[in-house]
């Protein structure tokens, strides 16, 4: 899930934890990592899953088991502020506390109220308490650095008055630049210009009927060449490309099983679609195998007819979580079962692999293995609209049957070629070589960013684990995959996720924060998203600081215990939902 | 003294057993045992149970063959080639290597490729957006709610609020996700949405997302409104309980997309007080089209804008810019805030296309006399194409987007879209470009009837206004007839 805390809709429960290291036995893993080192002291046995030798690389992921005093504490935590809305609900009920939220119309005062208590409950009691924390606005580029407008609030949180002054150079560790595309100089920006005086900003019509530009065709072939499929299509916004064309591929009679911590957007795709969904452990095989085998021998329930298709729906990198797929798994999954694979790479394109190409490459995988492959063009490359690439058979098939592609207007030009510049940029093209090194960039921004395409990946990965391993030193809890650039460092106290994003704010570091119900109740978490742009130095201050207030907020909760993953009780339940 | 009394009946038992006859004796033995049998005997047979076995399965796993992913397109199919614009697609442009007027894009008071000129300095939205690119980039990197709000954002849900008189907008970084996000954050299970048999496929999908209750009513007919309406007043008096907790939402479009036709509001708001709906409306083609500013349906029947609960604009027509936004009283609009799937799951609008949007609402306020010119326009092509044989004009005469539908259909959908194209093929080579409203024909609710759409600028003079209304004419006649 990549959501807004106070959003919606994330169905999930609350996970066995456990740790993995599958592929090969790393000596590297065990020595460095102070985490299994104290497992291993710890008389612990550390499993090592084998799987076939499907991995051609290490899979280290870890999901450390919250403490058992934690967890009483932190329900405990939400207990009081449960209480304590209800004496304020109470409060103003009555009159006694003032009431700041908006209120209906006199005249619609017999109307069916629009919103039920209930729902607002959360929102009015727990959220409004540190919403600060959420939607801060800032005035710069979001890259390495960001500019904050500084807001106060004279009524606890309801409403925000701008001050004027401006925080300078926060340290940027919440936005999605993973390769430091976001910037306002270099080609990319040039480029993007230049469109933009020729084309204008808005394009009116849609692909089908007049808004298929020169630029989008170019686009989608360039996006089929550095994804290494037949053929693509770009879309303008990376959720509507999930809800608005995964109903174009199931229907009725078609199965999804979709991972229990998917993003909103496949959510609502896949409930759009009119499919039967059925929900898998999140990453766990054995899961997604029991359903797959299930739902081909039992068939569809009451008809008893076989399913027309399976379609399973991943997400390269789960945004939450930090975790990586088990795609050579999945994959493999998938070819023994016949189903078709739909890969959504929003986080995980040019974030992963050695070139940038997303999770297939990290896993020395075959793009043709992947039936959809979908993505964003928001993260990495610094732009927006997402895309899908795949045979050209679903392609051309999406062309004619996209909801996006005959009722949405196009990409904005200027948008377009952003993408295109950075993405010739990671492919190392446009005939300029490699050479200046990372550093000279990043002192000198002026320095064309297509040089260093490579480099960013690189560097990429690089901060990942140097930063990822230095918060396990701390001893943090950290989840997720060593090699994924999204980092949730977890809080679970609903009283910390306030007090940590505001104690960071102070120390001129912005963080974002999640609780529920964005994650499940006990799991609240900082994350961190990691970018090339960050330099040693920048990273270093941020450590500095998280290692301060984690101290300060009793952060450190590591036990460094990590529970295998096949201990992990595995839990049959599954529910399923039938669109009617 | 008890001990004495349990002696006494064991005795006595011990006696009767002596006592008894023999058959009774044996008698009693058989229905024992028979107890015991059925206490111990399986109810059903094993053998009838059909569990499969592993190698059963894994038969069936072998002989299932699922669907190919996609079905085959043909290579004819008329949507599988794009048309390619080079270039701009502003008043005058290249389709398919040649140049036309356009007649198709959706970009009404021109502002794509428009210079603003303001007292004495002459700025557009190009430069703004340009301004705004070399300020912030491209893309923003994050949602709303992480980083990714910027105070170009701020400034442009302040202005449109102001623009449109109403207490707070939201806005959206994708015009179709506006209204499709907009309707499921207060629709839920159980509440019930009367919405107009010709609303658009945004509309559709977002009733479809709220998973509500959907009552079609026939478009525009007031009259069938009332009756769906008070239907459900009767079923509300039989269930009260129930009633007080369904929702009642009514949602139209200020100009329909699929007719061009004006939805009649003063009589709706009526219906919304007498049966205690809520109004949603749709503006994405009137806002910046309908009234004396520009602020759409409301304005244009002198409708009080609180009246209405929501509206939904895309910025993608009028203000030629990308996203849509929403506004209305900050008590329904705030709401979006955390539950409008579109705008906390997505990444925010890039600023370059806010700054853009900012820039045409500054156009739209200078030039308050350009919606006039829009509507003149638009009703002189409207007249000029009246009385074509084998076509007719659909759509009000004040819409800047309306429908040429052939007067009698050949009976196959196939070939009605098939001559259409026809004439566009033709209009197109005489350098009018026009094109025909695309749908989805299994996914619409209601599919509306082929047509060709024509969409009027003010770019557009008057003598090109002529001209594209004899091409068409002289095209259809030499197609049709």
């Amino acid at each position: 899930m990549r959501p807004e805390p106070g959003g919606c809709c994330c169905r999930r429960t609350v996970r066995a934890n456990g740790c993995v290291a599958n592929g090969e036995v790393r000596n590297g893993y065990v020595r460095s990592s102070a985490a299994a080192a104290a497992a291993a002291a710890a008389g612990q046995i550390h499993h090592v899953t084998q799987n076939g030798g499907l991995y051609k690389r290490p899979f280290n992921e870890a999901f450390e088991e919250t403490p058992m005093l934690v967890a009483v504490l932190t329900y405990v935590g939400y207990g009081v502020l449960t209480l304590f809305g209800y004496l304020r609900d109470f409060l103003r009920y009555w009159r006694i506390e003032k009431c700041h939220h908006a209120t209906e119309r006199e005249e619609q005062k017999d109307f069916v109220s629009l919103y039920q208590d209930f729902e607002n409950f959360y929102t009015r009691n727990l959220y409004m308490r540190i919403r600060d924390n959420w939607n801060r606005p800032i005035c710069s580029v979001p890259g390495a650095r960001v500019d904050i407008m500084e807001r106060q609030s004279h009524d606890y949180n309801w409403s925000f008055k701008y001050t004027g002054n401006i925080i300078k150079g926060v340290i940027n560790m919440g936005s999605y630049n993973y390769l430091g595309f976001a910037r306002n100089t270099g080609s990319c920006q040039e480029a993007a210009a230049k469109v933009l005086e020729e084309y204008g900003a808005g394009v009116c019509s849609t692909r089908q009927e007049i808004g298929n530009l020169d630029k989008h065709e170019e686009l989608e072939e360039l996006v089929a060449r550095f994804l290494g499929v037949e053929a693509a299509m770009a879309y303008g916004m990376g959720f509507a490309t999930n809800s608005m064309n995964i109903p174009a591929l199931v229907g009725k009679g078609c199965l999804i099983l979709s991972d229990e911590l998917n993003h909103a957007s496949l959510v609502l795709g896949a409930r759009l679609s009119g499919a039967t969904i059925r929900i898998f452990k999140h990453n766990n095989m054995q899961s997604l195998e029991k359903l797959l085998k299930d739902a081909i021998v039992y068939g569809q329930p009451r008809t008893r007819r076989p399913w027309k298709k399976i379609l399973i729906l991943v997400e390269g990198i789960y945004s939450m979580e930090g975790s990586i797929v088990r795609l050579p798994e999945v994959i493999a999954l998938k070819k023994k079962y016949k189903a078709y694979l739909y890969l959504d790479e929003a986080h995980s394109i040019g974030a992963l692999g050695p070139t940038g190409r997303g999770v297939v490459e990290y896993f020395g995988l075959d793009p043709e293995d992947v039936d959809v492959m979908m993505g964003t063009f928001t993260k990495s490359f610094g732009a927006s609209g997402g895309y899908i690439g795949g045979k050209k058979e679903l392609i051309d098939y999406l062309r004619t049957h996209s909801h996006s592609a005959v009722y949405a207007t196009s990409l904005s030009p200027p948008v377009v070629e952003q993408i295109i510049t950075s993405m010739k940029c990671i492919m190392g093209q446009d005939g300029t070589s490699l050479g200046g090194g990372w550093a000279a960039w990043w002192l000198t921004p002026v320095i064309p960013c297509h040089n260093q395409g490579k480099e960013c990946v690189q560097q990429l990965a690089e901060n990942t684990r140097y930063f990822r391993r230095r918060l396990k030193e701390m001893g943090f809890i950290i989840y997720g995959n060593e090699d994924s650039p999204v980092v949730p460092l977890m809080l679970y106290m609903p009283a910390k996720i306030g007090a940590f994003g505001r104690e960071m704010l102070k120390r001129n570091i912005g963080v974002v924060v999640v609780g529920f119900p964005a994650t499940p109740i006990i799991e609240s978490r900082a994350r961190f998203c990691l970018s090339a742009a960050h330099t040693k130095e920048i990273l270093d201050t941020a450590l500095k600081e998280i290692d301060e207030v984690g101290d300060l907020l009793q952060l450190k909760y590591s036990r460094h215990r990590l529970v295998p993953l096949l201990d992990r009780p595995f839990d049959e339940t599954t529910y399923e939902e039938t669109e009617d | 003294m008890a001990t004495a009394t349990e002696q006494w009946v064991l005795v006595e038992m011990v006696q009767a057993l002596y006592e008894a006859p023999a058959y009774h004796l044996i008698l009693e033995g058989i229905l024992i045992l028979w107890i015991i049998r059925l206490l111990f005997s399986k109810t059903y047979k094993l053998q009838e149970r059909s569990d499969l076995t592993v190698k059963e399965k894994e038969e069936l796993i072998e002989e299932w063959q699922p669907e190919p992913l996609v079905p085959p397109v043909p290579k004819d199919h008329p949507a599988l080639n794009y048309n390619i614009v080079s270039g701009p697609p502003s008043h005058k442009t290249v389709v398919n290597g040649k140049e036309c007027i356009n007649f198709a894009s959706f970009n009404f008071l021109g502002l794509l490729d428009n210079p603003r000129v303001k007292y004495n300095s002459c700025t557009s939205i190009k430069a703004a957006a340009l301004a705004s690119l070399k300020k912030y980039g491209v893309g923003t990197c994050g949602p709303r709610g992480f980083y990714g709000t910027f105070d170009v954002h701020l400034d442009l849900e302040d202005r449109l609020a102001k623009f449109m008189k109403t207490e707070e907008a939201i806005i959206y970084s994708y015009g179709f996700a506006t209204i499709a996000s907009a309707i499921p954050a207060y629709s839920k299970r159980g509440d019930i949405v009367f919405v107009d048999r010709a609303a658009c496929f945004a509309i559709q999908k977002g009733l479809q997302a709220s998973r509500s209750d959907i009552k079609l009513f026939k478009h525009n007919d007031m009259a069938d409104l009332e009756r769906l309406l008070k239907e459900q007043e009767i079923e509300d008096q039989k269930n009260p309980r129930k009633a007080r907790v369904t929702r009642r939402f009514i949602v139209v479009e200020g100009l329909y997309m699929n007719t061009g036709t004006i939805c009649p509001l003063p009589e709706l708001v009526k219906l919304k007080y007498k049966y205690k709906a809520r109004i949603f409306l749709e503006e994405s083609l009137s806002f910046g089209v309908l009234g004396e500013h520009g602020r759409g349906v409301t304005e244009h029947y002198g409708i009080n804008i609180d009246d209405i609960d929501l509206i939904s604009a895309n910025m993608e027509n009028a203000l030629a810019s990308i996203g849509g936004f929403c506004c209305g009283r900050s008590f329904v609009i705030d709401h979006q805030r955390l539950s409008g799937q579109g705008y906390c799951f997505s990444a925010s609008l890039p600023p370059l296309l806010a700054a853009a949007a900012i820039e045409a609402l500054n156009i739209m306020e200078e030039n308050p006399g350009i919606f006039a010119v829009l509507k003149e326009k638009c009703g002189q092509i409207h007249k000029a194409l009246q009385g074509i044989s084998g076509l007719k004009v659909v759509g009000e005469s004040l819409s800047p987007a309306f429908h040429l539908q052939l007067e009698e259909s050949t009976g196959s959908r196939e070939q009605d879209v098939r001559l259409l194209q026809e004439i566009v093929d033709q209009c197109m080579n005489r350098s009018i470009a026009l094109t025909q409203a695309r749908y989805l024909e299994k996914e619409e609710k209601c599919l509306p009837p082929p047509s060709i759409r024509v969409v009027v600028t003010v770019e557009q003079t008057e003598e090109e206004l002529e001209r594209a209304a004899s091409t068409i004419k002289e095209v259809a006649q030499a197609v049709l007839l």
